[in-house]
């Protein structure tokens, strides 16, 4: 894919042969594919990290005993009520302050000074706490019939979290799972202000040696529309596996099991 | 907490953020109003328009709506009038946060006027109303009561979003953070200074957003 991009702004390039503006616009294509590629590893490793934090916060913040709930409901009000880009701060310009800190080694010169650790650290700090929230939404959604099913089954309290509540509430919070992620990619965007070069920093530099921001800032738009627009298309796909038992009664009724069948018409004719 | 005498500038650039946040509600409800009514509209090229507004802006970050209106507008009015005209960063800031609160606060009053019963429209045009009188006497009152919760969450994240404004050098709350950690080489300091501001502030709006939840809702509070 990148190589089909430097392949076409090469033939840009030599078909204007210096023409402006075609010309700034081919030099500059395969920069902000460059950041295109840091904006999604930004999305998916921070989508990923958050989600395995936000199990755990859930399932803390839904424990009766205050010893447990408090500091998980302490962590989500404090990521949900400040802004992204003060978090972010916090973690990049904010850490340094630590001597302690500094003297870590490598934790130090490799992970923690990096605008990129950075990033992904604040960012999955953030939509763990989204998620968790999402989660407990979800796990106290789950219909009272499955969990006493289950319990019926004689299945342990940890064998009915794995097996039927978790999933089941993996299921409900999908739609808004989705969301979250598109808000993540939006947010992503202020990784550019502790210079990193996502797509929103590589379209800052573009305008910054051409100073044809117009045209830049637009096309950083169509390309943050497009992602979006992926995002959406994925999501929608996963739900529909995921979730495909919502979808059955659309399934034409002489593929259902015979039992089903009459049930089915009967929901149809309602 | 030690602010080495910067408090009274957080305090400062406070003010600035609820100055920004408040200016964006008031226009960030009017295009929303128009949004919901365009979306609404018999006519198919202004429910086009709407539709378009929305789903563009939800698909935008914030950031780049911001720096698009700051430097682009610029831009353009060169381009268009041939003289360089500045913005000042608290407009292009309203600008660019009004626009965004509109395309949320669109769906809001959309799902919420489509809420309404066909009936409540329907009586109030058999009584001779016109549909100014229509939407000011019957609509609005009820429009409010339904879409307070949704709002109310659009708010909360209009306040966090005036933090972006600060890029474009707006001196609010999370500027003057930003300035004070430079002078007194306190970065952590100061951002969890701001960080405890915002969250007051969310606090507070939150209560508030409750007191209004429960104004509008009165009349069904009776029946107990």
């Amino acid at each position: 894919m990148s190589e089909l991009i430097i392949q076409f702004s090469q033939w840009l390039l030599t078909l204007t042969q210096g023409a402006e503006p075609w010309d700034s616009y081919a030099r500059y294509l395969p920069r902000l594919m460059d950041g295109v590629w840091v904006t999604l590893q930004l999305v998916i490793v921070s989508g990923i990290a958050g989600f395995i934090m936000a199990i755990p916060l859930a399932l803390m913040r839904i424990a009766k005993s205050p010893w447990l709930w408090v500091l998980p409901y302490c962590y989500i009000f404090f990521f949900r009520g400040t802004p992204l880009l003060v978090q972010i701060f916090l973690v990049y310009y904010g850490l340094s302050q630590f001597e302690s800190l500094r003297n870590l080694g490598w934790i130090w010169t490799d992970v923690l000074s990096q605008p990129y650790w950075c990033a992904i650290i604040a960012f999955s700090l953030n939509t763990s706490a989204y998620i968790a929230e999402l989660f407990r939404g979800a796990i106290q959604a789950v219909p009272k019939g499955e969990v006493e099913a289950a319990q019926s089954l004689g299945m342990s309290r940890r064998k009915q979290y794995q097996h039927i509540i978790l999933p089941r509430a993996f299921g409900i919070i999908l739609p808004a799972y989705g969301n979250e992620v598109i808000l993540m990619l939006k947010g992503s965007a202020l990784a550019s202000t502790i210079t990193l070069l996502d797509l929103m920093g590589a379209t800052r530099g573009a305008i910054a040696r051409t100073y044809m921001s117009l045209e830049f800032f637009l096309l950083a738009g169509a390309l943050y529309l497009m992602l979006t627009a992926i995002l959406i298309g994925f999501f929608r796909l996963l739900e529909n596996w995921y979730n495909a038992h919502q979808h059955a009664t659309r399934m034409p009724v002489n593929k259902l099991d015979a039992q089903l069948r009459d049930k089915h018409i009967e929901d149809n004719a309602r | 907490m030690d602010l080495h005498g910067f408090g009274h500038l957080l305090l400062a650039g406070t003010w600035i953020t609820l100055k920004l946040a408040f200016t964006s509600l008031f226009f960030g409800l009017l295009l929303g109003l128009i949004g919901a009514a365009a979306k609404l509209s018999p006519v198919r090229a202004l429910r086009w328009i709407a539709t378009t507004y929305t789903t563009l802006i939800r698909g935008v970050p914030e950031l780049l709506l911001v720096l698009i209106i700051y430097f682009g507008t610029t831009e353009l009015l060169l381009r268009l009038f041939d003289q360089y005209i500045e913005i000042s960063a608290f407009a292009a800031g309203v600008t660019a946060l009004s626009i965004a609160f509109g395309a949320y606060a669109t769906e809001v009053f959309r799902s919420a006027l489509q809420e309404i019963p066909k009936g409540q429209r329907e009586s109030a045009m058999a009584m001779g109303m016109n549909r100014w009188q229509t939407f000011t006497r019957i609509l609005m009152p009820q429009l409010w009561r339904i879409a307070i919760p949704g709002l109310g969450n659009l708010f909360l994240v209009l306040l966090k979003d005036t933090a972006l404004v600060s890029v474009i050098g707006l001196d609010d709350l999370m500027r003057q953070a930003y300035v004070a950690a430079g002078f007194t080489k306190l970065p952590f300091t100061f951002y969890l200074a701001a960080a405890f501001i915002y969250l007051l502030l969310t606090i507070i709006f939150m209560q508030v957003i409750r007191l209004l939840e429960m104004r509008a809702n009165r009349p069904w509070q009776g029946a107990r």
